[in-house]
């Protein structure tokens, strides 16, 4: 028999760690201790528990790590709620990469990089600012802004802290919703931080959140004067099969599991308003 | 071009069911229904069978693959086994271009290995009809009926079964049928000429696609009809069962006691769980589940598919639709 995506390879979860109080980040490797498969940053893979479901979830470690995979995973549905009850040794099954990913070889090459994630919006970016760091000779600068609902809620705060802040070719802006006893960094939405901060407009937009943010955070970049055709984001839908024949995750005629999931927004005005 | 008298196809079905499986369209009292071939089955003169041929390619229900869970452990057993040889005999013009639509689906890469073993063991003998009927419009997405594609096309003349090779598949069954004579090339020629006499006559036979294709996608998205079109519809997903090109299917898992089967089978745009999500739905209203249908047949598809139609026009959505909607009616009222 020839080759089928569909029928998944085995996972072990090598390491779990707590990074919010709905979201865990899961070390994946394979039966052999070594990655199950490359990927390119922004793609996906389909992750299940037999007997519970599968699902699409970003790969939020980046390339340039040889030894494992990382997802960042929030519990908001039934197999989420499962993956946050496994322990370190459990077995999941796992296929992909899956989607087109970032055009880090391509477009972004050279440029300077604006990424914007709102609360677990920072899973899919992540793996793009590692492998840019990794990489910096390719790119240029890097701006962060992050935020999140609490100081609780920001994802990866560890790494951002050690690694990110400490990197000297990156800024980082954080901010949280509301007032928080022990935090005196910013307070206020994404959008109005954005505006506050008032980017460079050279810079390459990557970004990724709630949809709401989403819409408010370009309106905001277009009133600065930025492009739609800048502006990356990556899109999450219903699917079951991850290679465009289920017929699921489509938006008008593009299938955001094999043409996305990142797509400009000059390409997304041309598709129905329907995600 | 090979024929065989009327009166002794019982001989020809018998002498391809001794090595393959042979299905047939035989009359039911719920119509005519594919059928394995058994010695005495009688083929079914009706112009179509009620469901559509893609069950013998894309079955209703099938395996994926199985899970041994045990503690933390995870065994996957792959169950697929190749397909065996069959053949399906009777398959209609309108049927037979549903499969290349299917094809143009899971044949393309990442090939879907179950579908494409069905392809690879099936042999697709189509019939010409003879007395297409007023809910047929195969015509109007560029199909003719006389002219059936398939591995072997077949014509009902008076008193023989006509039959031509088209693929090599095809030609090897007709090889191994020695039963058959030779036949003139022009032999189907009256009977072409008589079905396509039909046709033209046919009340949808002219029906007009112009309106339709890859490139009309804002304007009949946002097309204010849709809401009207779509009032009454039920969501039954009938129209999406009985549909020879609808294609798209739930993966499941189901517990079996002594592991986890992995299965998929055929589900429908049409219902309200089929983009749900944990974090909401992108489609919520039964306006925009209905549009997704027809927008995916005369708009989604032809755009990634050099403008080939999503339909075949076998008119089953119009037998089968509880409340007469069908996509004749979603055509001529974004067009009007």
């Amino acid at each position: 028999m020839r080759e089928e995506t569909l029928i998944p390879k085995i996972g072990v979860v090598t390491d779990i760690r707590v990074d919010t109080p709905d979201v865990k980040t899961f070390r994946v490797v394979g039966l052999d201790g070594k990655k199950v498969f490359e990927h390119i940053p922004g793609q996906c893979a389909m992750l299940s528990i037999p007997g519970v479901g599968e699902g699409m979830f970003s790969i939020t470690s980046s390339p340039t790590n040889t030894e494992f995979m990382e997802f960042s995973i929030k519990k908001c549905g039934c197999l989420t709620s499962w993956l946050h009850m496994m322990e370190v040794g459990q077995q999941i099954t796992i296929r992909g990469p899956y989607g087109n990913g970032f055009p880090v070889e391509s477009d972004l090459k050279g440029k300077d990089l604006l990424f914007i994630a709102g609360g677990i919006g920072l899973a899919p970016l992540r793996s793009v600012i590692n492998y840019v760091r990794d990489k910096k000779e390719n790119y240029g600068s890097v701006h962060i802004i992050y935020g999140s609902r609490s100081a609780d809620d920001l994802v990866d705060y560890q790494e951002i802290i050690d690694e990110w802040m400490a990197d000297e070719n990156v800024k980082v802006d954080l901010t949280i919703d509301r007032p928080q006893e022990g935090w005196d960094g910013h307070v206020g939405f994404i959008p109005s931080f954005v505006e506050e901060l008032k980017p460079d407009l050279s810079r390459t937009v990557l970004i990724c959140g709630p949809p709401i943010m989403i819409k408010f955070t370009l309106d905001g970049l277009k009133k600065m004067g930025f492009e739609e055709s800048q502006v990356y984001t990556t899109m999450e839908l219903r699917m079951k099969c991850a290679i465009g024949k289920c017929g699921r995750c489509n938006i008008g005629n593009k299938y955001v599991c094999k043409d996305g999931p990142v797509f400009r927004f000059d390409q997304l005005d041309e598709l129905p308003n329907e995600y | 071009m090979k024929k065989i008298a009327l009166t002794k196809l019982d001989e020809l079905f018998a002498a391809i069911a001794a090595s393959k499986s042979l299905y047939l369209p035989v009359d039911t009292e719920k119509g005519a229904k594919y059928t394995a071939w058994t010695e005495g089955a009688k083929l079914s003169e009706a112009t179509n069978t009620v469901r559509s041929a893609k069950d013998f390619f894309f079955p209703q229900v099938e395996d994926m693959a199985s899970f041994k869970v045990e503690g933390k452990k995870i065994e996957v057993i792959d169950t697929r086994k190749e397909a065996e040889d069959f053949v399906v005999f009777g398959v209609r013009a309108c049927d037979a271009k549903s499969f290349e639509i299917l094809d143009s689906v899971y044949l393309v890469d990442p090939v879907d290995s179950y579908y494409a073993s069905r392809r690879e063991h099936g042999v697709v003998m189509t019939l010409a009809c003879s007395r297409p009927t007023e809910t047929c419009f195969c015509k109007a997405f560029g199909i003719d009926a006389a002219e059936p594609a398939g591995d072997i096309s077949c014509w009902k003349t008076e008193d023989s079964l006509l039959l031509k090779a088209n693929t090599e598949k095809g030609q090897a069954l007709l090889d191994s049928l020695s039963m058959l004579e030779d036949a003139e090339d022009t032999a189907a020629d009256a009977v072409k000429a008589a079905t396509r006499e039909i046709v033209e006559k046919l009340p949808l036979s002219n029906l007009s696609t112009d309106a339709f294709g890859g490139d009309k996608l804002s304007a009949l998205f946002d097309s204010d009809k849709w809401e009207s079109l779509s009032e009454s519809c039920l969501a039954c997903g009938t129209c999406t069962f009985v549909c020879p090109t609808c294609q798209c299917y739930d993966i499941r898992d189901y517990d079996t006691g002594h592991g986890v089967k992995r299965f998929r089978c055929w589900d429908s745009c049409m219902y309200s769980d089929f983009t749900l999500c944990a974090h909401g739905n992108t489609r919520t209203t039964q306006m925009q589940r209905f549009r997704q249908r027809f927008m995916h047949k005369l708009v989604y598809y032809p755009a990634n598919n050099n403008g080939v139609f999503g339909c075949v026009g076998c008119g089953r959505c119009m037998r089968s639709c509880p409340i007469s909607m069908n996509i004749v009616k979603v055509m001529k009222t974004l067009e009007g």
